[in-house]
């Protein structure tokens, strides 16, 4: 063990490491949502604010690996460490351009909602569920293991037995969390920890300046007179690049990495806890903000660390590179500052895992038991039940994988999961919302052919065997020379997804298609936030009837407007849908926040009654009960059992 | 349709206008950086200020040009987009908000 790290005090960790659980907990028990209400679960209701969402996203996404492992990476290999930050953070502009704002118009809770737009609905639903609890879970194993050797180095517990209590204690109190306080809980943990996370990085990247007299190119100097390699760590090199087969391994990484980021189940389910899709970019913009400062601070952290600690130091301590930022916070405010960063990384590992355990127990519940398993016939009681049944599973699971996989060279799951999620998810979300001839073959093939060949060229990558670094470092049947496998699976899932179009025999939904781009950039049909309504308990039952939602305040008409019945936006049958006697189910309760006039047709049929005749302001009570049933939002993709477009192509 | 309004289609068309462009840039700008990390790792080991190497200050530019882009973004959909989105959802969901 080394010295340096025992000097910090494990039962301070221990015990702030506890304040934190507690403290957690209490905030969780705070914001949860009593309802049962599955849009509770999932969204926590769809009421979190931009910023709020921005400072989520960045605590769901800045996991234990991109705090403590680019801090050591940059420490040990200068700027080869922080290419993983600029992929990292470049990937944002994808989330920004493509997924948020069109996911957040076209779906409710998970990214299979989006495609059953426009695609059969349970073929795309029963792969894109496969794919977000494949990642979602392969990614928890990760991070579950991490943290293994994590709260080892934090709290200097060395043997196997006690290193695996400790990581079911963490899956279990985050199993907790998620039971208590769903994605209410789940989020303001989030928001809390990128909060601590952004304050610790601010106050070591400080004191790091403060020792080079507030000068980035002297602390350059200093890291590079500590550093064994001397200059070498100015240029890049020193872990990526070299031969052609490790040049074409970092742009691999680079691929995957870039288009991973919006595809990564957990991540896409945070945009459907805002209101609209324009709470939806400014919280891409925030987290943007956000991830981009946290990482310039953590380049600062990370060559502070190559100069106060040095490489060899850090390579020596029990975590390896893990223990660059521990280490440095040990060496600039000793144990206090010490047990903080431990805080920290703890509090990370619990919001990242909080969120996918989220992510995987949605997709197996609303995607799989919700809609396939009851046909869309599951009240939302059940669904959740359902969900937070799953959720016990998937940690056990994740804690299972995690303690076998505790001390193994797991680094390739990373690669892996962002791989998966750039090969399986991106190519299906970009052709189902911009190719107007991509069909559900082509959704099929590219979700399981995506899944199929990341996972295939990781197994025979030297990432898993064949050479020092493996995991199974002593056979090698590694015929794949690459270990990120992003280069050739995110073409083959792009590849896969035009010739399943191409080729299957299906036609295109044209129509769908085109119904679903004007949903995906105008919002149309989407439910809108209710100023003055914020946190209305999602009854199922009809509420007292009262007066029309703040949304609906008087807004003159546009005399002009043509509303040729041609240009209804959804088919006028599936409006009929929406109107059916009160009596019928509500599968996800009613959402609290729709817009009232949302979800049903303006035109033809008796919602022509509904327009307001030459600046009509206000609506006349009697609607009332047709609003209600319209905030249902019964045609929406949630509903599947329903819809006429569902009969529509069965029968064709 | 829709989605064969002329105004859908202006509206589909500033969307592309502005990503299109955007998006081959800044992948363009992310490549080229990638690649001269893995295949000129000399010329980017060139000091430009003191210690501080071209390598440092390309990465940091991609953070500046991601945040140029969003705020770009952020912009152009404020008053090229949203307006007319706007317009056409409440014209299709019956002229009332």
């Amino acid at each position: 063990m080394n010295p340096a790290v025992s000097t910090g005090d494990p039962l301070l960790n221990m015990l702030v490491f506890s304040a934190f659980i507690v403290l957690a907990f209490l905030l969780v028990l705070r914001v949860r949502r009593r309802s049962s209400a599955a849009r509770d679960y999932y969204t926590g209701g769809s009421g979190f604010t931009g910023p709020e969402n921005g400072l989520a996203l960045s605590g769901d996404f800045l996991s234990a690996a991109t705090f403590l492992g680019i801090v050591g990476a940059v420490a040990v290999a200068g700027p080869d460490g922080f290419v993983y930050a600029v992929v990292a953070f470049v990937a944002w502009l994808v989330a920004l351009f493509f997924v948020a704002e069109l996911l957040r118009n076209t779906g409710r809770y998970t990214m299979a909602d989006v495609l059953g737009h426009r695609l059969r609905r349970r073929p795309v639903r029963a792969a894109a569920a496969t794919s977000a609890v494949v990642i979602s879970t392969l990614y928890l194993l990760g991070q579950l293991a991490g943290a293994g050797g994590l709260l080892a180095l934090l709290l200097d517990i060395t043997d196997r037995a006690g290193q695996s209590a400790m990581i079911a204690a963490v899956g279990a109190v985050v199993i907790g969390y998620v039971l208590i306080g769903g994605m209410s809980g789940a989020t303001w943990i989030q928001i809390v920890k990128a909060c601590l996370l952004l304050a610790t990085g601010l106050a070591m990247a400080a004191f790091v300046l403060g020792t080079s007299g507030l000068s980035l190119p002297a602390l350059i100097s200093a890291a590079v007179e500590n550093h064994p390699r001397g200059e070498a760590m100015l240029a890049p090199g020193l872990l990526y690049g070299g031969g052609l087969t490790a040049n074409l391994d970092l742009v691999s990484l680079a691929v995957g990495g870039v288009l991973g980021v919006a595809g990564l189940p957990h991540i896409l389910m945070r945009f459907y806890t805002v209101p609209d899709a324009r709470q939806a970019r400014r919280s891409v913009v925030w987290a943007i903000w956000l991830i981009g400062g946290f990482f310039l601070l953590v380049l600062v952290i990370g060559y502070g660390a190559t100069a106060l600690v040095g490489p060899e130091t850090i390579l020596a301590a029990p975590g390896g590179v893990n223990s660059a930022a521990p280490l440095l916070a040990l060496e600039i405010g000793g144990p206090v500052m010490l047990a903080l960063v431990s805080a920290v990384a703890f509090a990370t590992i619990v919001a990242v895992v909080a969120g996918l355990m989220i992510a995987a127990s949605a997709a197996f519940a609303h995607d799989v038991y919700a809609q396939l398993l009851r046909n869309g016939r599951a009240t939302a009681a059940e669904e959740v039940r359902v969900a937070r049944r799953t959720t016990v599973v998937i940690g056990i699971v994740g804690i299972a994988g995690g303690i076998l996989a505790n001390g193994q060279n797991i680094a390739f799951l990373a690669a892996l999961t962002f791989a998966m999620a750039a090969s399986a998810n991106l190519p299906t979300l970009l052709y189902s919302l911009f190719w107007k001839r991509f069909t559900t073959t082509g959704a099929v093939w590219s979700i399981y052919g995506g899944l199929t060949v990341t996972l295939g060229l990781i197994v025979f990558s030297p990432a898993v065997s064949g050479s020092p670094t493996s995991m199974l470092p002593d056979v090698d049947f590694a015929w794949f020379p690459l270990s990120n496998p992003g280069l050739v699976s995110v073409p083959a899932g792009f590849l896969l997804g035009y010739l399943g179009s191409v080729l299957g025999r299906e036609r295109p939904d044209e129509a769908g298609f085109a119904q679903m781009s004007v949903r995906a950039l105008t919002g149309a049909g989407q439910q809108r936030p209710v100023p003055g309504d914020p946190s209305a308990p999602a009854a199922p039952s009809p509420e007292p009837s009262g007066p029309a939602p703040s949304s609906s305040a008087p807004y003159p008409a546009d005399p002009d407007t043509p509303g040729p019945p041609s240009s209804a936006p959804f088919p006028p049958a599936r409006t009929g849908a929406h109107r059916a006697p009160p009596a019928v189910h509500t599968p996800h309760g009613a959402p609290p926040r729709a817009h009232p006039a949302t979800g049903t047709a303006p035109w033809p049929g008796p919602s022509g009654t509904r327009r307001p005749a030459g600046g009509a302001t206000t609506r006349p009570p009697a609607r009332e009960p047709q609003l209600r049933l319209g905030r249902d939002r019964r045609g929406r993709p949630g509903t599947d059992a329903h819809g006429p477009q569902h009969h529509r192509r069965t029968d064709g | 349709m829709a989605a064969r309004s002329p105004e859908f289609a202006e509206l589909r068309s500033r969307h592309r206008r502005f990503l299109l462009p955007a998006t081959v840039g800044f992948l363009a700008w992310f490549f080229a950086f990638i690649g001269l990390n893995a295949w000129a790792p000399e010329l980017l080991g060139t000091r430009v200020i003191g210690d501080m190497t071209l390598v440092l200050l390309l990465a940091v530019g991609q953070f500046v040009s991601t945040f140029a882009i969003t705020a770009a973004y952020l912009r152009y959909a404020g008053r090229r987009l949203d307006p007319l989105a706007d317009e056409i959802r409440d014209r299709l969901e019956g002229g009332h908000r």
